[in-house]
């Protein structure tokens, strides 16, 4: 393997491992808020029990979080020179404009929160998970504005005398058409994964703690009636953010087709133009589109996905090819990377895209049953209970990730879609060696966290929701007595 | 003023920020083995800076950020140049910080130790990387005509940048003990008071060195000028310690160092990444920059937002104002995992 090819493996894998951990930071701070705020209007204090228990699970997961996006932070200099030569006029800005506004906020008032409570009066302490929250919001839409640039470029000339793209309109690089589609089916699907994961989590609870199981589990923790309240706002969390996960995605199929047709094209294996086409549910055969084995076709659907008209032309991979030839030369990646020219790895596009939103919506269908089975104060119970509350997590979580392979990998052979490839953004003077060492690094280090952060997950999901320390700790009149120990201690 | 030139003083700002900053809680880290007797005295050092370190290393991911879009060319060759010694600051600061915030999440002993490791090696690595780094920079590095880095990573251990690592390595551990003198109470006070007096004379000594050699290598008018009043802030603040002013002398050691980074970028402007080759090129503020639309667009943001980060930031270190001592620390840490009651305590 040369640098190239390491570099795009250590980058697939550090981006993929960074967006197993921002999902959840995204949404569960939202969740854990959202708690907070309730149990400060009803000052039940099962709520708060709920926010500390997932606000423990939330710490856990954003450490990694931050820590996996530094590597981000750096590695486009490091293995991406050229490419940061290129289009860092452009893409800079908003890289630069999410630290100030996202990651200032979310570590300041993430630090305020952890160790702000009983400190700060509690109206100010739920204030500062808002702000995290805020902040996870900021940084999600200034990379994805960064992102989209790299998907359909807009709002820069390309100066030849610098041989780089310069940009002429900050607002057209933020209000991206694509960044429009992608912000909200993103931010949804981290809804999605999060509070899936709330509620698999409380589901189990919810099990563990009916009347007759006898667990040995201390009285205090076990209150049943709290897991149900998470369980049931959780679901129903699921159930709408997974619709609007499918609303935004069908938009986003829209913008797709008309700036990268040759993404759709692959997504579904199209070859041929065609009218009225169908969308392939399942295909077995050879994906070259020789022939086809066996398959599974809703009429239409794709048609309607890629232009919102069931009778809508979809144009196929052969056509585009001709076409981006004309417009874009010999093909620039033929030489290093497409076989099929101007197109990226059919397989991995056509079955990625249908596991993203498979997984997903299989997740969407488990929470809607989870709703239904907890109806009227009806407790689930039978063997597939468990399995369920395991996958209710791990769906959406596995969805977001294999739609981002899909959106990436469905941009090759390009770096900047039209502008710039992959192969020409790689760092020159960086070896082979070098690369090779810092994957080979990077990759076992975050071996090591994954499984320490899953035990630690493990465990204090086992513990359950602590109960409340008897002292009036959490009462917030700041700095009433200057030598009781701290609320929070690291 | 250019605007170029006007980013060239807010990344100064920033790397101000983040050395001031992140070099008292690198300081705290790497002096966790000799402060503490027990767990219960590291975890009152630890918690000293538990609120704000990643607040602190923020200015770092800014800095690295605004160097982006400023100077796309600076960016790009210094990161890809400089690649393996930032590989070893990235895995640094990876362990560093999980330890912070999963040391306490088992109670077990083994546990603890092994993290506390990951915050001693993961202070001190960045604390010598980033001078050496640094010294690189003034000193020049092989830059070919293409504005790459013609270098190797051998090209970057010379006895300059090494003295660079001293001084960035003391000076941090200097600032970290003055700042535990001001944030603790009781025996870790006194203790952290005596050491950063005694650590004081050789790190003005070092500093010293590296700056007039610094001086000598590329300075000017303006750069003397800073690196003597860096030099009288150091010995002010040092003096002000073994006087018993805390306060006092963390502003010393505090501004010793925004004073001294502030010189060392006027010792580099106008270029930002010189060349040691006679064929080469050096990236300047001009050469090195974006273009005029885009530092227009990024002041704007940054006149908006700056002063509104740097109250909340304000606030912070004002909310956790009180200085910490054993007593504060709650018995059992916030365990998630060990043989404690499971989860007995929030
Ligand atoms: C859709 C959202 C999203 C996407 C696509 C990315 N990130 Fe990320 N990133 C976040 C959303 C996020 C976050 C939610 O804001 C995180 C996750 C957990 C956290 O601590 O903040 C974060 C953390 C985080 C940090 C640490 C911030 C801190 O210290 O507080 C950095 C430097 C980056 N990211 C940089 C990147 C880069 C360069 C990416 C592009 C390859 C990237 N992230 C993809
Ligand atoms: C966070 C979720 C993301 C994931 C999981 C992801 C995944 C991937 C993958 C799998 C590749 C490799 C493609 C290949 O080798 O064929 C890739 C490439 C790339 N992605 Fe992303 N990406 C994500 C977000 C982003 C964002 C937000 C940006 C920009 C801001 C970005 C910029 C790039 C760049 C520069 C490459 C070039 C390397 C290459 O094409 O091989 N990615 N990404
Ligand atoms: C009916 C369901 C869905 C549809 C129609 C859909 C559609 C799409 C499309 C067309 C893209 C590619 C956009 C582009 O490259 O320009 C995409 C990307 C993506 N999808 Fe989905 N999706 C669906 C479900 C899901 C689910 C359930 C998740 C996760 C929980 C998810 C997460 C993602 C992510 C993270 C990306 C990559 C980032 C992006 O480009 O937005 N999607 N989706």
């Amino acid at each position: 393997m040369d640098a190239l090819d390491l570099a795009r493996w250590q980058f697939a894998i550090t981006t993929v491992y960074h967006f197993l951990f921002v999902p959840v930071s995204i949404g569960l701070s939202a969740i854990v808020a959202g708690y907070q705020t309730q149990w400060l209007r009803t000052r039940d204090e099962r709520w708060l029990r709920l926010s500390m228990f997932f606000g423990k699970l939330f710490l856990i997961n954003f450490a990694i979080g931050v820590v996996t996006g530094i590597v981000q932070e750096f590695q486009f200099g490091m293995n991406w020179s050229d490419y940061s030569r290129f289009v860092g006029d452009v893409f800079g800005a908003p890289l630069a404009v999410e630290g100030l506004l996202a990651f200032f906020l979310e570590s300041t008032f993430l630090g305020l929160w952890i160790f702000g409570r009983g400190r700060l009066s509690d109206r100010l302490h739920t204030a500062c998970i808002w702000a995290v929250h805020v902040g996870t919001l900021f940084s999600a839409y200034f990379i994805l504005a960064a992102n989209s640039f790299m998907q359909h470029p807009v709002g820069y000339t390309y100066n030849p005398t610098t041989g780089r793209a310069e940009m002429t309109d900050f607002a057209a690089v933020m209000f991206n058409k694509v960044q429009l589609v992608t912000f909200p089916h993103v931010l949804l699907s981290a809804y999605l994964t999060a509070a899936g994961l709330v509620l698999g989590v409380a589901l189990w609870h919810l099990v563990r703690t009916r009347a007759g199981s006898d667990l040995g589990l201390p009285e205090a923790v076990r209150d049943h009636a709290m897991y149900r309240a998470a369980v049931r706002s959780a679901a129903v969390m699921v159930i709408v953010a997974g619709i609007g996960v499918a609303i935004s995605g069908d938009f986003q199929g829209k913008v797709m087709t008309e700036v990268q047709p040759m993404k759709m094209a692959s997504a579904e294996a199209l070859y041929d133009t065609e009218s009225d086409a169908a969308f392939s549910v399942l295909t077995i055969g050879n994906l070259d589109g020789k022939e086809e084995v066996f398959s599974i076709k809703i009429p239409r659907l794709l048609s309607f996905l890629a232009t919102g008209s069931p009778s809508g032309e979809v144009q196929g991979i052969n056509q585009l090819r001709e076409e981006y030839r004309t417009t874009y030369g010999n093909d620039p990646g033929a030489t290093y990377y497409s076989p099929g020219d101007y197109t990226p790895m059919i397989p991995v596009t056509y079955w990625t895209f249908r596991i993203m939103i498979g997984l997903g919506m299989l997740g969407v269908a488990l929470g809607a049953w989870v709703l239904w089975a907890t109806r009227g104060g009806r407790t689930p119970s039978g063997r597939w209970v468990l399995p369920v509350a395991v996958a209710l997590p791990l769906l959406p979580l596995f969805a977001n990730s294999f739609g981002w392979i899909f959106t990436e990998i469905g941009r090759q052979p390009w770096a900047v879609f039209g502008l710039m490839t992959t192969a020409q953004a790689v760092s020159p003077t960086v070896g082979a060696w070098e690369v090779l060492i810092s994957m080979i690094t990077l990759t076992a280090v975050y071996g090591v966290l994954a499984v320490v952060e899953l035990r630690l997950l493990m465990t204090a999901i086992r513990n359950g929701a602590a109960p409340l320390p008897a002292a009036s700790d959490t009462d917030g009149d700041a700095g009433a007595d200057a030598d009781r120990p701290l609320a929070f201690a690291y | 003023m250019e605007l170029t030139t006007v980013w060239f003083g807010l990344i100064t700002v920033l790397w101000i920020g983040y050395f001031c900053l992140e070099g008292f809680d690198f300081g705290v880290g790497m002096l966790l083995p000799v402060l503490a007797k027990d767990d219960t005295e590291r975890r009152v050092m630890i918690n000293t800076i538990g609120p704000v370190w990643d607040g602190n290393e923020v200015w770092l991911l800014v800095a690295g950020g605004a160097t982006f879009a400023a100077f796309p060319e600076w960016y790009a060759t210094l990161f890809s140049g400089f690649y393996l010694p930032l590989l070893l600051i990235l895995v640094a600061l990876i362990v560093r910080n999980l330890a912070f915030e999963y040391r306490g999440k088992r109670d077990d002993a083994t546990w603890r130790r092994r993290w506390d490791a990951a915050i001693i090696g993961g202070s001190f690595l960045p604390s010598l990387l980033w001078g050496v780094a640094f010294a690189n920079i003034l000193r020049g590095v092989p830059i070919g005509a293409d504005k790459e880095y013609a270098g190797g990573f051998f090209n970057l251990l010379n006895p300059y940048a090494l003295v660079g690592g001293l001084t960035t390595l003391l000076l941090f551990l200097t600032h970290g003990a003055v700042f535990l003198a001001l944030k603790t109470e009781g025996p870790i006070r006194h203790e952290a008071r005596s050491l950063g007096a005694r650590l004081g004379v050789p790190t003005a000594v070092v500093a010293v060195v590296f700056l007039v050699w610094t001086q000598i290598l590329t300075g000017t008018l303006a750069s003397a000028v800073a690196f003597a009043l860096a030099a009288v802030l150091l010995l002010a603040g040092l003096a002000s310690l073994l006087a018993g002013r805390e306060g006092r002398a963390f502003a010393g050691t505090f501004a010793a160092i925004a004073v001294a980074v502030a010189g060392l970028f006027l010792a580099l402007f106008p270029d930002v990444m010189p060349t040691t080759l006679a064929d080469g090129v050096s990236l300047t503020t001009t050469n090195a920059a974006a273009t005029a639309y885009t530092l227009k667009v990024m002041t704007i943001v940054a006149v908006i937002f700056t002063p509104v980060v740097l109250a909340y930031q304000a606030w912070t270190y004002w909310v956790f104002r009180r200085r910490i001592g054993v007593h504060h620390i709650p018995v059992a840490p916030a365990a998630v995992e060990g043989p404690a009651a499971p989860a007995a305590r929030g």
